[in-house]
């Protein structure tokens, strides 16, 4: 055994894992040093959540031998996972929004040495000890319900150390911060691994941790297809080894010379998110606009469509005013938004894949009050098909869908109205990439079609597949505004960061 | 600010109960200077007994993130069922005992309920819609419909009992039943197990996120059972107490207070969504509550407009505090 393996904090060999005849990981090997942060990238689906799992303790693996510590782990819980130090940091953290921020940290630790007695002072030392740790000052008092996101990722880090971690493993840590806190989290990470704490990120877009880690392991397929010093990567290297393959996509069309502006945006405002954003999107255009977490683009594409009240500005489609911030005259008006977060803001989960895009359309078959539930089916069935949604059963629940086909129900559901102007906010977040391509098929589709389509996103790539133009924001402002066809996706790297 | 009230003092239910409790006494003071007396006082604090013992208990589950609506069921089936109990095998049976048996019938009953929401997982208001019928048809058809005045001797004992008795010089009369220990008693028992005990806490952190308490490491389908257990066990004592003082085993009684019992609950600052909920905030609840009740009378509002002052009282009560903290959010997104 080379000394490589000996000193490991977790050593996976060979290790494989089938679920009722799929193989989610294929003889992979895995090891993490103490003080090392190893960067563990792959689409959804290649096998990165089920490694964790495995590591956790909470899915045993098919085959394959595990030594965490120093000692082969032939059964594996996640008790024993935990009590050797290996802790997950979820990407909803998994605290206790009720409880104050002591409590939090320390509740973990007071239950693995069974107390029975809650004993405040004791809870505080500890919090406040993992607090100093990492030499962060947050009230001890405060409820976690009251925290920003940065501080409750903090909390869940203090309460990862409170109860010695070895191994902390973050599941896709930066997606909620902004920059700065990004690099808070940064330095609290080289600070950790001075101490010896081992860290594996898990996550689709690395660039913002490869800065802080040694290693980077890429999983496609089930499959471990590259290992090695950080430094050999970049984001473009890791999306190649992570699709294994440049993506093969057609540039957009040009616009029809002479297509008429079908928005307008003026001076749209809001004291704190956004200010001074203006632009025209002519029909079959399609407008990206980026910038980096905390720049402002979402809350502009909230206020877009209404969800956002801006302070001050204009928004016309096709020559008429739209009032602002009001949902409904935006739907009115045929602007379309599909939001972000599909699982809290787009769509209803429990409901069925038919109801879901049908719910979109119930003024249009309405007569008298009643509804014409045939006629309404088709539409949406009729729909479904044309996005090529997979399901064998367009009456089973959206949950029960795949991150590419929920986002295609969306779309479909405002597809449906026939909209002038849409606004696709992350049109491919938590979508595997075979899917992503067909987004973005769909999208040059509709522009085609004439619709106008405004595309928010931070995926360099896609912006590049699908744009245009370009806008790129920061700090709440428009500081450019690029031809797509003339972009290389350096140049907008660069853009954005600079 | 001062130093010694807590950050967010202004802005706690807790302390819009007390002031809307201190603003009636007031103005009910006011109206008729008889109504701050001892006799009041007094009079109110033997409504409050059995009310607080169930609002106790009904916190509780809120906090656990359930809600509880057969705990009066259970407390009328174990009043009713110990009294026929003892008066068939023992009716000289000391009041302890027979307390005793209440209390345990009424954990039995509440074992019931946690059995079907801690182990099989159903929605708590659904299994307790459900065991209310139950247990109450239970009672009727198999136990007994007839109210029974003649109750075992020990069980008048009980409620002759009094702590403090006397006469105002107005010559009004007062007195404080031994019943009063027994709320004393239950509030500091869950005051420390709440505050002082791993499971207490355990039950504000399942109320808070049960997905984080799983993956924590805690006990969570103990520690529900336990919950309607513990549940179970206060509405037994509650339903007996309130058989003895009554001096009654009706079994109609009591069922159809669960829904005042929660208001005060909730009145008190407990969320339905879990995780909130202080012994301070619910007594609030139950003494707003049970002068509502008894009391509105004194500053001219008409008995037949209790149930709209309650109801103004929870919008206003719970609705205010919500609509704040829409506003900060709102303001911070």
């Amino acid at each position: 055994m080379s000394p490589d393996h000996d000193t490991a904090f977790v050593d996976l060999r060979a290790i494989t894992k089938r679920y009722a005849g799929v193989t989610a990981l294929d003889s992979v090997d895995f090891t993490v040093q103490p003080g090392e942060a190893v960067c563990l990238a792959g689409e959804n689906g290649s096998g990165k959540s089920t490694l964790i799992k495995i590591i956790s303790g909470v899915e045993p693996a098919t085959a394959g031998t595990i030594r965490i510590a120093g000692q082969d782990r032939p059964y594996l819980n996640p008790r024993i996972s935990a009590a050797a130090g290996v802790m997950v940091i979820f990407q909803d953290f998994s605290l206790f929004p009720n409880l104050s921020v002591a409590e939090n940290i320390a509740f973990a630790t007071q239950l693995s040495t069974h107390q029975r007695f809650f004993k405040a002072k004791a809870v505080r030392d500890i919090a406040s000890a993992a607090l100093d740790r990492i030499g962060v000052r947050i009230d001890l008092d405060a409820r976690v319900e009251t925290l920003p996101v940065a501080q409750k990722q903090l909390v869940a880090i203090c309460r990862a150390l409170a109860s010695r971690a070895q191994l902390i493993i973050m599941d896709e840590p930066t997606t909620a911060l902004t920059e700065k806190e990004v690099r808070r989290l940064q330095g609290i990470i080289r600070m950790l691994k001075d101490e010896g704490v081992a860290v594996i990120f898990v996550s689709h877009k690395l660039g913002e941790v490869l800065a802080v880690s040694e290693k980077v392991v890429v999983l496609r397929n089930g499959k471990k297809v590259a290992e090695g010093p950080a430094s050999e990567f970049d984001t473009q290297s890791l999306t190649y080894h992570m699709t294994g393959r440049d993506v093969p996509e057609v540039p957009p069309s040009d616009v029809t010379p002479g297509a008429e502006t079908l928005m307008q945006v003026k001076g749209l405002t809001k004291a704190g998110s956004f200010a001074d954003i203006s632009f025209d999107l002519m029909a079959g255009e399609v407008l990206g606009i980026t910038g980096l977490l905390g720049c402002g683009r979402t809350s502009v594409a909230k206020a877009l469509f209404g969800l956002v009240s801006p302070d001050a500005g204009s928004i016309t489609v096709a020559g008429r005013p739209v009032p602002l911030g009001d949902p409904q005259a935006a739907s009115l008006a045929r602007i379309g938004y599909v939001p972000e977060d599909r699982l809290t803001e787009g769509l209803f989960l429990s409901q069925s894949i038919l109801r879901n895009v049908a719910v979109g359309r119930l003024d249009a078959h309405s007569s008298g009050g009643f509804l014409d539930m045939t006629r309404l089916a088709d539409e949406a069935a009729d729909w479904l098909r044309r996005l090529k949604v997979k399901t064998p059963d367009v009456n089973a629940p959206v949950q029960s869908l795949s991150g590419g086909n929920q986002q295609r129900v969306a779309l479909a559901r405002w597809l449906s109205r026939a909209p002038r102007v849409l606004l696709l906010n992350g049109p491919s977040v938590g979508v595997d990439v075979g899917s992503k391509a067909d987004i973005h098929d769909i999208i040059r589709d509709l522009a085609r079609q004439g619709i106008g389509i405004i595309v928010i996103s931070d995926d360099l790539p896609e912006l590049l597949s699908t744009c245009h133009r370009i806008l790129v924001m920061r700090e709440g402002r428009i500081i450019d505004a690029l031809d797509g066809k003339s972009l290389t996706e350096d140049d907008l790297a660069h853009r954005l960061a600079s | 600010m001062t130093n010694w009230l807590p950050k967010d003092f202004w802005t706690r239910n807790e302390t819009l109960v007390a002031g809307v409790i201190v603003l009636f006494c007031v103005i009910a003071t006011i109206s008729d200077p008889r109504f701050f007396t001892i006799t009041t006082v007094s009079d109110l604090l033997r409504a409050a007994i059995v009310i607080g013992i169930l609002a106790v208990g009904a916190m509780l589950v809120l906090v656990s993130g359930g809600i509880d609506v057969s705990f009066t069921a259970i407390a009328v089936f174990a009043m009713y069922s110990s009294t026929v109990l003892f008066l068939a095998i023992w009716p000289d049976a000391p009041w302890p005992l027979i307390f005793a048996v209440s209390v345990g019938f009424g954990a039995l009953l509440g074992a019931f309920n946690g059995f079907f929401i801690a182990f099989l997982g159903l929605p708590t208001l659904i299994v307790t819609l459900g065991t209310l019928s139950i247990f109450r048809g239970f009672l009727l058809t198999f136990i007994g419909s007839q109210r029974i005045s003649d109750l075992p001797p020990s069980m008048r004992d009980f409620s002759r009992g009094v702590l403090a008795r006397g006469t105002t010089e107005a010559g009004n009369f007062y007195s404080i039943p031994w019943a009063a220990l027994a709320l004393l008693g239950v509030i500091v028992l869950t005051w420390v197990m709440l505050k002082k005990t791993m499971l207490g806490r355990s039950i504000y952190a399942i109320g808070g996120s049960v997905e984080s308490a799983r993956r924590i490491g805690i006990n969570v389908k103990w520690t529900q059972f336990f919950v309607y257990v513990y549940v179970g066990a206060l509405a037994g004592l509650a339903g007996i107490i309130h058989g003895s003082v009554g001096r009654m085993a009706d079994p109609f009684s009591l069922v159809g207070l669960e829904l005042s019992v929660i208001a005060a609950v909730v009145l008190g600052g407990a969320r339905l969504i879990g995780g909130y909920g202080t012994l301070t905030g619910t007594m609030l609840g139950v003494a707003l509550i049970v002068i509502v009740q008894n009391s509105l009378i004194v500053v001219g509002i008409p008995t037949t407009w209790q149930s709209v002052t309650i109801g103004i009282l929870i919008l206003l009560g719970t609705g205010v505090p919500a609509y704040r903290a829409k506003r900060a959010a709102a303001r911070a997104g």
